[in-house]
């Protein structure tokens, strides 16, 4: 299936020890590069600036000014190793340009030359460099081989978050003209049509018919898919992968469903049909801002009263940590709920007083495990407490199935591993790549598999279940195994 | 003699100050335009202040990441902080009973900081990863914290040096002429390098410990749905919520 066939996983349980270094490994995996047209649609400039090297260095200089995070991530490294091993791509290709710490030492080489005076004055000892050909090239390689999933930073003493770094490096990037395809093109279509997929609003209302008419033939229920409508309570903005893709639409379905059930008027959005917000993988606030307007928009266009987000891991985080800062304050909709919630917020609370009613017999048969989403595990919350959101969402899904299992400790909650798609690298021309970043959650799938049964897996994350349904096969699992939670949720749900 | 050591030291504690400043007011001048906090994080203020003492004091994420090089650590940064405490009776006047009290654990912390940065040297040159990450600075700086323990203790343990001299300088740093300092070569060196040290914490790795506690992911308290943080740069942002 794929152009790459990982080398299979290892019979021990244990997960396996850090691997040995092998310098290059990954060399050759760069994502396509933009063009200008993708580039000039984001206010970028389309090719690279004559003066590129004088660029880049004075963007550094801005981003120093405008984030406290750069500079103190910059300042405060002292190459203890302990993030080294803690990157899936570094466990999964052995290139030590995978390690964090090394990570971000190719930023932080640009930083020590321009902006220290240890640089200055003693230059590669203290590990500063020019900006170079060579080192542009380094960045562009191994910048785009960082899904920004923070893991790193959960172990860092001085919690220095990689992610913080790769963004800023990518910003510099497209300021210089060297954008990534993958993600400029898609925030491209965002900001023309309103969603990732660059599908306009006839397109989307027929798909949601067709929903309906499916849902109506297999459960016999009136399940609606509303679009546009003013004055319903919820305004549901979720990731536009839900619209078509698999696992995802029978998540979608279940959102619905719930809906449905517990009387809750609730509408999608044509203008803001995506919850994904690929700015935050580039780096670039404005453009974040800007997508997060829609969402705005559309929220005071429809006359809602809360705002709830479908399943999708980074798009939670952007909700969750910054909607209010980007396109807040809220204080035109109902004060009695956050703003905003994720759909296992809502669906959680109404399992928890009775509004719904789930039977674990319609899911007869499913073992059913969960990978915690890093952009949901350490980036955002859910519920009350903190550490909520590794809670609820297992909660919801033991209320659905007859079977639930965790895996490895080493692997879930703040310690998740990532899929190996997040961050903007969810492309074809990185599979090797995202192949072999998904080894250690793979590994740690085939324990409870073999050990314990497993028979699913449950992802609350629209970038999480693509890729997990692309490399599943790699790593001899079938691509059934993973599940949307609201999956599990619309199979249990008891309808009318 | 004296007069050089005393200007050294005086420069060296200047360049601290000011380069600790400088940084510190670099930092400050940059927002955080975005709660970033790695989660789970405390609620409130005073969890997320909680979080950063813990962090400080028991190193609790280096603890989850590596239990070695934890331990090492702690080793280090423990001694080192016991043995500056044991330092503080060669500036006050009287020591008062619990600096007295605490000399015995000060010498036995000298030997537990050394054991701790040679396990950490020892870990940079032979653990491929680690070794892969550093540069000449990264050993120069454990070299010369070896070094300036190395001289310590022998100043302690083999060629004792006129404690009540190195006292009476100290104390005399201020005045236009300080008095003699003893001229012994081990503890000369050990001086100097300290004071090497003292002047380079602004200008290398050793901006750690106040990077610790500015640092966003461990300082920001869990409050995004409740409060907003536009950064004052992104005010000029069009649209609402600015
Ligand atoms: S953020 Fe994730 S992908 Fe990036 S360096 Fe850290 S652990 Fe690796
Ligand atoms: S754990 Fe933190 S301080 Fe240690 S090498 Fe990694 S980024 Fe640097």
């Amino acid at each position: 299936m794929s152009a790459f066939e990982p080398p299979p996983l290892a019979d021990e349980v244990e997960l396996a020890a850090p691997p040995a270094l092998v310098p290059g490994a990954m060399a050759h995996s760069r994502p396509y590069v933009a063009a200008p047209a993708h580039n000039q649609a984001l206010g970028f400039p389309g090719e690279r600036v004559p003066d590129w090297e004088r660029r880049a260095v004075e963007k550094l200089g801005e981003l120093l000014e405008r984030s406290r995070a750069l500079r103190v991530f910059l300042d405060s490294c002292v190459k203890c190793g302990a993030c080294a091993d803690k990157c899936h791509f570094f466990i999964g290709t052995g290139d030590p340009n995978n390690m964090p710490v090394a990570r971000q030492d190719l930023l932080r080489a640009l930083y020590r030359r321009h902006f220290t005076v240890a640089g200055r004055m003693l230059g590669r000892h203290v590990g500063a460099r020019d900006m170079d050909e060579a080192l542009l090239q380094e960045w562009y390689t191994y910048f785009h081989q960082c899904t920004q999933c923070r893991r790193c930073s959960v172990f860092c003493p001085f919690g220095i978050d990689t992610a913080e770094i790769s963004m800023a490096a990518r910003e510099i990037m497209d300021a210089i003209g060297l954008g990534q395809k993958y993600s400029n093109e898609i925030i491209g279509k965002v900001h023309k049509i309103g969603n990732n997929l660059g599908l306009p609003e006839p397109a989307l209302a027929n798909t949601l018919e067709g929903l309906e008419e499916d849902v109506l033939e297999q459960s016999g229920a009136a399940v609606k898919f509303p679009l546009d409508v003013h004055g319903a309570d919820v305004l549901l903005v979720t990731p536009s992968a839900d619209f078509f893709a698999e696992p995802h639409v029978d998540g979608l379905i279940g959102y619905a469903k719930v809906f449905h059930q517990a009387g809750i008027s609730w509408t999608l959005s044509s203008h803001a049909s995506e919850a994904a917000n690929f700015a935050l993988f580039i780096g670039s606030y404005e453009q974040m801002h800007k997508i997060a307007q829609r969402i705005r928009q559309a929220a005071i266009d429809l006359g809602v009263k809360r705002i709830v987000f479908g399943e999708c891991g980074h798009a939670w985080r952007v909700a969750y940590a910054f909607l209010n800062t980007l396109a807040g304050p809220w204080d035109f909709l109902d004060p009695a709920y956050p703003v905003p919630q994720h759909i296992v917020e809502v669906t959680h609370e109404l399992i928890r007083r009775g509004g719904i009613v789930l039977d674990r017999d319609t899911n007869a048969g499913k073992t059913v495990t969960f990978h915690d989403s890093c952009n949901v595990a350490r980036a955002s919350r859910m519920g009350d407490a903190p550490g909520g959101q590794f809670v609820l969402p297992r909660e919801v899904i033991k209320a659905a199935v007859p079977s639930f299992v965790d895996m490895h400790p080493d692997t879930t909650h703040d310690r998740t591993f990532c899929c190996g798609g997040g961050g903007g690298l969810l492309t074809d021309d990185l599979l090797e790549l995202r192949i072999k970043g998904a080894r250690p959650r793979m590994q740690a799938l085939k324990e409870v598999v073999e050990q314990q049964g497993v028979t699913h897996m449950a992802a609350i994350c629209a970038i999480c279940k693509t890729q997990f349904a692309k490399v599943l096969p790699a790593y001899g699992f079938p691509m059934e195994m993973v599940v949307s939670l609201h999956q599990l949720v619309g199979q249990a749900i008891r309808l009318g | 003699m004296s007069a050089i050591a005393a200007i050294l030291l005086v420069l060296a504690t200047a360049m601290l100050a000011a380069g600790l400043a400088y940084r510190l007011a670099l930092w400050l001048a940059a927002p955080v335009p975005l709660s970033i906090p790695t989660m789970p994080a405390p609620l409130t203020r005073g969890g997320a202040a909680m979080r950063v003492g813990r962090e400080m004091l028991l190193f609790h994420s280096l603890f989850r990441a590596d239990k070695p090089l934890w331990a090492a650590s702690m080793a280090f940064h423990l001694g080192l902080a016991l043995v500056l405490l044991r330092h503080l009776r060669y500036v006050v006047a009287v020591p008062p009973a619990w600096l007295v009290a605490i000399q015995p654990v000060g010498r036995l912390a000298g030997w537990m900081m050394m054991a701790g940065l040679l396990f950490l040297l020892a870990r940079r040159l032979l653990v491929p990863r680690v070794r892969m990450v550093t540069r000449t600075g990264d050993v120069a700086v454990l070299v010369l914290l070896l070094a300036i323990g190395t001289s310590g203790l022998v100043t302690t343990y083999l060629l004792h040096t006129d404690i009540l001299a190195v006292k009476a300088f100290l104390t005399s740093i201020w005045r236009a002429a300080p008095e003699g300092l003893p001229p012994d070569p081990t503890f000369l060196l050990h001086l100097l390098l300290a004071i090497l040290l003292l002047a380079i914490v602004p200008f290398s790795k050793l901006l750690h410990a106040p990077g610790l506690v500015f640092s966003p992911t461990r300082n920001q308290p869990d409050g995004s749905r409740r409060y907003r943080r536009p950064a004052r740069w992104a005010r000029t942002l069009a649209g609402g919520g600015q």
